[in-house]
């Protein structure tokens, strides 16, 4: 467990210097995360050692979001004031995000699949 | 005195950061039981019902949120490793991940666009303020990338910050629903909307109900972040003033 901590926070430290030093706006995590991605694909020898901890922290990811989420209380007065347009905006466009990405994926990959389909009937 | 007042014991207790961090498991512990007893329904979201429950003790107990913080910021940082560790989920699917990159980066970028362009349309045709309109451009990805993207556009990066929190409970507690009445039942196209629209929230909930949906919000999630960043800034260019 302590192995997998170290290896996680040597990916995040990494992707923070290369976010802060470019000045990205992606932040550290998210490039800590694009670069262990990277590395599994180089080189898998560090999946058994890291899989265990790293499924066991994830299976507890909505905690880590409860301390953030109780920020809502200091909002709470600028928010009341805007509420009906706040609260549509965010449920609309958050149904309509899911339903396009949805739709659109799975069109394009049974396009993808029949195609294939096509051409190995072909062949 | 010899024995110190019930009072005394708690302003001794309020200033160490072991309340805050012990009241932040209780209430998720609390909720997850919850949570399960309702069979893992979307509704009974753990997030929601922690946060609506601390959010009630501090409004009480009159505690404000920095307190809470100090001692709530130790289970808060936990966030960045475990963002890094979604790579281990993503690079297990990596042989469905090559089958269907194109179909998944095109449904990325419709997806994103959506969310964007739907949320900063509506707020403003509702006449919210010019500060709540762009502070809801990118509410669709994590907080830290959120709360830059809003920073750089003039929004106001906390309310950023709560309209993310916001966004990923509503993702988290409607997709399943969502999905099912648009009959979408590969679990790789759930998680993948799912993580796209509602961040880590929504990839959260894709994890409690399929490891294979997980991975795909984990790479939704990752992907719409960098996106956003990019786009947002260049749309809000356009925006009228």
């Amino acid at each position: 467990m302590l192995q997998t901590f170290a290896i996680l926070l040597v990916f995040q430290s990494v992707g923070e210097v290369i976010s802060y030093a470019l000045h990205l706006p992606v932040p550290g995590p998210v490039l800590g995360m694009i670069l262990l991605f990277g590395w599994l694909v180089f080189d898998d020898r560090l999946l058994p050692i890291i899989q265990g901890t790293t499924s066991e922290l994830l299976k507890h990811l909505s905690l880590l979001f409860v301390p953030a989420g109780v920020g809502i209380m200091v909002h709470a007065s600028r928010i009341e004031g805007e509420w009906f347009p706040i609260l549509v905006a965010l449920v609309v466009s958050t149904w309509l995000a899911i339903a396009t990405t949805a739709v659109v994926t799975r069109m394009l990959m049974r396009k993808a699949t029949s195609a294939a389909d096509n051409s190995g009937e072909q062949a | 005195m010899m024995t110190p007042r019930l009072n005394e014991i708690w302003v001794y207790l309020a200033a160490s950061p072991l309340v805050g961090l012990t009241a932040t498991l209780l209430a998720y512990v609390f909720a997850f039981r919850i949570y399960e007893r309702s069979r893992f329904s979307p509704l009974a979201n753990p997030v929601m019902i922690a946060v609506a429950l601390l959010v009630t003790v501090l409004t009480v107990t009159g505690t404000p949120y920095k307190t809470y913080f100090d001692g709530a910021q130790f289970v808060h940082f936990l966030l960045g490793p475990a963002t890094v560790a979604l790579a281990v989920p993503l690079y297990l699917q990596l042989p469905k991940l090559r089958t269907h990159v194109l179909p998944l980066l095109i449904g990325l970028v419709a997806g994103s666009l959506v969310a964007v362009v739907s949320a900063v349309g509506i707020a403003w045709l509702l006449g919210a303020s010019r500060e709540t309109v762009l502070s809801l451009a990118p509410k669709s990805v994590t907080i830290p990338i959120a709360m830059g993207v809003a920073e750089k556009i003039g929004g106001l990066p906390s309310l950023t910050a709560v309209l993310v929190m916001a966004t990923g409970i509503i993702g988290a507690v409607s997709a399943t629903s969502l999905l099912n009445l648009l009959r979408i039942r590969d679990y790789t196209v759930r998680g993948f909307a799912t993580g796209v629209a509602a961040h880590g929230i929504g990839t959260a909930r894709a994890f409690q109900v399929n490891q294979e949906a997980g991975a795909f919000a984990a790479l939704g999630m990752g992907l719409n972040g960098v996106l956003t960043a990019i786009m947002v800034p260049v749309l809000a260019a356009w925006m009228p003033h």
